[in-house]
């Protein structure tokens, strides 16, 4: 049985207005929880406010932060999933559904030509919306997730060594932190994601999805990872600015590592924050055209992070 | 006077009407949580580009309505009468636009500018204290729903075709918008400084088990013509 692209279009654009207004459970979750354990007068205002800025934005079916970011897809392909048109028809219906939902949601149209800065009003454009595919074992659905970041501000690589060691790592998580928490830049508290390993295009891609593919309260089942994910977490809140750049303790709202092999002289490390407005929807499809809307991105199985040959 | 602590700030509530006087501008204090009802209309780049570079007027009978503008560009949709309805507004970063504040104050009359972030004490004394204006921050960053909750309607749009939805002037009909912060006052102080000031107190603290990597970049190195090894 095919997958109806009529379907997949469907799905997407529906997936582009609950990105937009609803805020992801599990996040909302750990913002009240840093809330409530912010000591700062001012921090702790911002926080109320941004939990009723949610319940408006799901009540009134608005987005909740104007800058919709720039909207974009990951897909994991089923290996027994067949697509009615094939991929390219998988890849026109993400398109238009993006398009349509920019004027229906509204999405703010933030896609513009990076020299001209021409505007086509429906971000779409260049190499734009981005698509990232996964495959995945035994399956016959597809996955859509989207996700609506902003990124001026609080991402940044750089090249460590295996010298630097974890010290290091915790160094740069500290100065990225720092350098656009103040003034509260990066609209924390975030979900971080620290991309470590493989090549420089790798690590910024991984941080990327850590931040952005994993629920708050997920833990990688690497115990080196784990450890490294809860002490950044902790470090993170005692660097002693809270939201909106006020001094306090709520910086970090969890913080997700993700490695992969990388060059034997090298540590190459990259860091993103998921902000206050942390946007992701996602659906599975199925053969029978059923659609299964969840929280979950569930993008890190398995056989994504495999190690060995097969 | 003055507030010496971040938890000092006694976030009294204040209601203004636009165009705000400017005893009511005075009077703020720095944390004020400030709610505004009539009319701000939005200004960014494109904007500052049309009336600081280019030198236009702003639009005929703006500066009579409104002293408050707002740096952001809204989530729009076009409705079938070919009218528009602000979904969501929120501020973007406001410390690229200090260069354009001084002769924007001028041209525009405005003298409230509601941002993202702040600018820095130098800024707020250089360009804004000599006109009368203060700088109120958005929240969060990212109350768009609530904010686009306050719009009644879109009263204006101008520069659509030229500037596009997310650089044209939007004029906004508000009703107690808010709430919004009072980060840079009438005498130039700024929240950001305070808190700053604060945090900075702790760095040291901070770093104290976290040396430099073994490889520096520009910027960590004084001059460009010094090794980063």
């Amino acid at each position: 049985m095919t997958i109806p692209a009529k379907v997949i279009e469907d799905t997407a654009r529906e997936l582009m207005a609950r990105a937009a207004i609803d805020i992801p459970p599990d996040y909302r979750d750990g913002v009240r929880l840093a809330r409530d354990r912010e000591t700062g007068k001012l921090p702790r205002f911002v926080l109320t406010e941004m939990l009723r800025n949610w319940d408006v934005a799901t009540g009134e079916r608005r987005p909740m932060c104007a800058d919709t970011g720039l909207p974009r897809y990951y897909v994991r392909l089923g290996n027994e999933a067949i697509v009615e048109g094939g991929l390219v028809a998988l890849e026109r219906a993400l398109r238009r559904a993006t398009a349509d939902a920019t004027a229906s949601v509204p999405l703010r149209p933030n896609r513009v030509h990076p020299l001209t800065r021409e505007d086509q009003n429906n971000n779409v454009g260049i190499h734009a919306p981005e698509v990232t595919y996964a495959v995945e074992p035994d399956a016959d659905w597809i996955d859509v997730t989207t996700v609506h970041k902003g990124g001026l501000f609080g991402s940044d690589y750089r090249m460590l060594f295996p010298g630097d060691g974890i010290t290091g790592i915790k160094r740069f998580f500290v100065d990225t932190l720092i350098e656009s928490g103040k003034r509260g830049l990066a609209c924390q508290p975030a979900i971080v994601g620290v991309g470590i390993g493989g090549a420089k295009d790798t690590c910024v891609r991984l941080g990327k999805e850590a931040a952005c593919l994993r629920v708050v309260g997920s833990v990688n089942p690497d115990p080196a990872a784990a450890r490294l994910e809860e002490e950044l977490t902790a470090l993170g809140n005692y660097i002693g600015i809270g939201a909106m750049g006020f001094a306090g303790t709520s910086m970090v709202v969890a913080t997700h590592v993700e490695l992969a092999h990388t060059h034997t002289g090298g540590m190459p490390i990259a860091i993103h924050q998921f902000c206050l407005s942390s946007r992701r929807a996602s659906a599975r499809i199925h053969p029978d055209g059923c659609v299964e809307f969840h929280h979950d991105p569930r993008w890190f199985t398995d056989y994504y992070r495999r190690a060995g040959i097969e | 006077m003055g507030i010496e602590r971040l938890d000092d700030v006694r976030m009294d509530e204040v209601h203004l009407t636009t165009p705000i006087p400017a005893d009511a501008i005075a009077g703020l204090e720095l944390g004020d949580v400030v709610y505004i009802s009539g009319v701000l209309y939005t200004a960014r780049e494109g904007v500052y580009r049309q009336v600081v570079e280019r030198g236009l007027p702003l639009p005929a009978g703006l500066r009579d309505l409104s002293n408050v503008t707002l740096q952001c560009s809204p989530a729009v949709t076009v409705r079938p009468d070919g009218g528009h309805d602000v979904a969501a507004v929120t501020a973007t970063a406001s410390f690229r636009f200090g260069k354009s504040m001084a002769l924007w104050f001028e041209r525009s009359g405005a003298r409230v500018v509601v941002g993202k972030a702040g600018l820095t004490e130098l800024a707020y004394r250089e360009w804004f204290v000599p006109h009368g204006a203060v700088y109120l921050t958005t929240v969060g960053y990212g109350m768009g729903a609530a904010y686009g909750h306050c719009i009644k309607r879109v009263r204006d749009v101008h520069w659509l075709a030229e500037l596009g939805i997310a650089q044209a002037l939007w004029v906004l009909e508000v009703e107690e918008m808010g709430p919004f912060l009072v980060e840079g006052d009438a005498e130039g102080r700024s929240l950001f400084a305070l808190a700053n000031r604060e945090i900075d107190a702790r760095i040291n603290e901070v770093y104290k088990n976290l040396p430099p990597p073994t490889l520096s970049r520009f910027g960590e190195v004084l001059s460009r013509t010094d090794e980063v090894v």
